[in-house]
């Protein structure tokens, strides 16, 4: 076959890559390059997507020179120390311990199991969502009384019983269990997309083909609706950040001497705390505020370049 | 529409069942057994065996589930080791605190979203438009229990407008007094409540409108001359505003999920502050009896919205 054309076709090389380049400018640009022109349009996004990316790898990076069990220990000289001094940026808490190294690796631990929530909830919640909206009949109404019934059990009152059985658990196990109850969203979202997208000619072209289901489903649905697919994953990392400080804040999130944006916030439970030592706790809350904002303002961000009529990047062209 | 009605209620005795199953096995699962704490610490191993056979706890677990289900039907739900207080006593006294925050909070997301809504759809693409999605960018993206604890610090010890604790103060006297106290308690924690909880309605009737506002029928009425006012009042917000109002039963979720941050935060005596205590003190009888009324309001809240639901549309009915 290829063999055929090469024979039949006098095109010299020099013509063959002019006109490669010339289809080229004309075709419609990637997803990926659609969301880099909208980012480089939108110039708040492009500054909160690199700082989102600088702080998470500061973050990482810093949190790797600190001794963790060294700086969980109590220093009784460093009680309730004023912010803003040499030894102690940002102060100190109740048990001496320095706030800036707490809120690096609090930051640190609470990202990563965000992070790590997200992509376990997402990847179940995207499969959920492609099986049942492709399948439909019989396969999507037993999947979605499934999902019914995830619906209505008490989410965050079954997480700190399942936290209080597990006599031992870590980050990791963590991450596990919250994962059981945070993807229904997504598979929403998904199966609804993967639904009209069954329906297209391109599918049924596929199927009388003879292409497997499988491959239909992850090779060529898929494909299809991965801007939807980045969006949500993106705006669900923002909502997954209030998931784990939030347990954490109420005392059942990371294990004791694991230090969490959570269990940061949670020093403004105590009522002295609260009024008079406001650097124990408004840095981890100020903190989360701003990450979450810049990470959902990214998402947003995002949606748009899925939607052309609301593009901003495309007119630069 | 009674068709639609019946299948839905029948696919909630299912539902039922497992949750009570899994809540049944989550308490099975706790450590401890029924009698700590109400009995002497030096009794006889030989008399707890005793009390653990009359009370059935060596039989199978079908048979104990059985005698449990058939206890929750007398509405008996165990006594609380705690507080050594039947448990149903208990949720009543604190099930009505956060009922009333809970109505509190919801006629004002209500009696915030709405009014948003229609303005920004009103208004859309210019600069109200624009606040209104700022607005609600804003507020979906905050994790809500960060909220409160800066709104409890600056409205309630900073600035001292509002209680920090309790649902009710001591020094309250006469009907009015205690009404007036109770609501002082709530407005801080309501307020927050509504004011982050509004996104979905926004959203949701902005879109709406502004569907609604580009269809058809409004065309034709505005060529028949009829006012944009009357227009509004009459057709549009009719259409949109109808499933909004099937909402409000999903969002008893929402509401019932958050209660646990306001109250821990607020202190304030309801069901989310019984369930944390009863968490610290193992008080298992009261865990379970609140993991499953919660449960059994999720799904009457649901029950309730898709009836709502398909009163008002009736494509969502089955024929």
């Amino acid at each position: 076959m290829k063999r055929d054309i090469e024979d039949a076709t006098t095109i010299s090389k020099a013509d063959l890559a002019k006109l490669t380049k010339e289809a080229n400018e004309e075709a419609t640009p990637s997803r990926l390059k659609i969301m880099w022109g909208e980012f480089k349009a939108d110039k708040p996004a492009l500054v909160s997507l690199f700082l989102l990316v600088f702080f998470i790898l500061f973050v990482i990076i810093a949190s790797e020179f600190i001794d963790v069990p060294k700086m969980m220990e109590t220093n009784i000289m460093g009680y309730y120390n004023k912010p803003f001094t040499p030894d102690y940026w940002l102060g100190a808490d109740a048990g001496g311990r320095s706030i800036v190294k707490e809120l690096i690796v609090g930051s640190r631990n609470s990202i990563s199991i965000a992070i790590g929530l997200t992509i376990i909830s997402s990847t179940f919640g995207i499969c959920w969502g492609l099986i049942s909206g492709y399948y439909g009949g019989l396969v999507d109404l037993a999947m979605q009384r499934v999902y019914d019934f995830m619906m209505i059990i008490p989410m965050l009152m079954t997480i700190i019983v399942i936290v209080t059985i597990i006599p031992h658990y870590n980050a990791i196990t963590l991450t596990l269990i919250l994962s059981i109850f945070y993807w229904m969203g997504t598979s929403r979202l998904i199966r609804s997309r993967t639904l009209a997208e069954s329906q297209k000619d391109y599918v049924a072209a596929s199927k009388t083909s003879g292409t497997s289901n499988f491959k239909i489903i992850f090779r060529e649905i898929m494909p299809n609706i991965s801007s939807l697919i980045i969006v949500d994953t993106t705006l669900s990392f923002a909502e997954n950040i209030g998931v784990e400080t939030g347990l954490s804040f109420l005392g059942f999130g990371l294990p004791m001497g694991t230090p969490s944006l959570g269990t940061l916030i949670a020093n403004a439970n105590d009522p002295e705390n609260i009024t008079q030592y406001w650097w124990t706790w408004l840095p981890a809350a100020i903190e989360i505020i701003i990450l979450c904002l810049s990470i959902s303002y990214i998402g947003q961000v995002m949606r748009r370049t899925t939607n052309a009529a609301q593009r901003r990047g495309q007119d630069q062209k | 529409m009674w068709k639609t009605i019946l299948r839905r209620v029948l696919i909630m005795i299912p539902e039922l069942i497992i949750l009570s199953i899994l809540v049944f096995l989550l308490a099975k699962a706790m450590p401890g057994d029924p009698f700590t704490g109400s009995i002497n610490p030096r009794a006889d191993p030989a008399q707890i065996h005793h009390l653990m056979a009359i009370h059935g706890l060596y039989d199978p677990w079908y048979q104990q589930y059985w005698n449990w289900v058939a206890h929750l039907f007398h509405g008996d739900l165990g006594m609380s080791y705690e507080y050594q207080e039947p448990v149903v006593d208990l949720i009543q006294q604190r099930g009505a605190n956060t009922l009333w925050l809970a109505l509190f909070t919801m006629v004002l997301t209500y009696g915030i979203g709405l009014p948003l809504g229609m303005y920004a759809a009103h208004h859309e693409g210019k600069l109200q438009d624009t606040l209104v999605r700022v607005y609600t960018y804003v507020t979906m993206s905050i994790p809500f229990f960060v909220v409160l604890v800066i709104g409890i610090w600056i409205f309630g010890y900073a600035l001292n407008w509002f209680p920090t604790s309790g649902s009710v103060s001591a020094q309250a006297s006469g009907l009015g007094g205690t009404v007036l106290s109770r609501l002082d308690h709530i407005i801080l924690p309501g307020l927050l409540g509504a004011l982050f909880g509004t996104v979905n309605i926004v959203q949701y009737l902005r879109s709406e409108v502004i569907d609604a506002k580009h269809s058809d029928y409004v065309r034709t009425a505005r060529s028949k001359g009829v006012p944009m006012k009357d227009i509004y009042r009459h057709h549009i917000f009719r259409n949109s505003l109808l499933p909004i109002a099937a909402f409000a039963g999903y969002s008893i979720t929402g509401l019932l999920g958050g209660s646990i941050f306001t109250e821990m935060v607020f202190s304030y005596p309801g069901m989310g502050l019984l369930f944390l205590n009863a968490i610290n003190f193992r008080d298992y009888t009261v865990i379970t009896a609140l993991v499953l009324l919660y449960g059994f309001l999720n799904l009457l809240g649901t029950l309730l919205s898709d009836i709502v639901l398909s009163i008002v549309d009736p494509r969502v009915r089955v024929e």
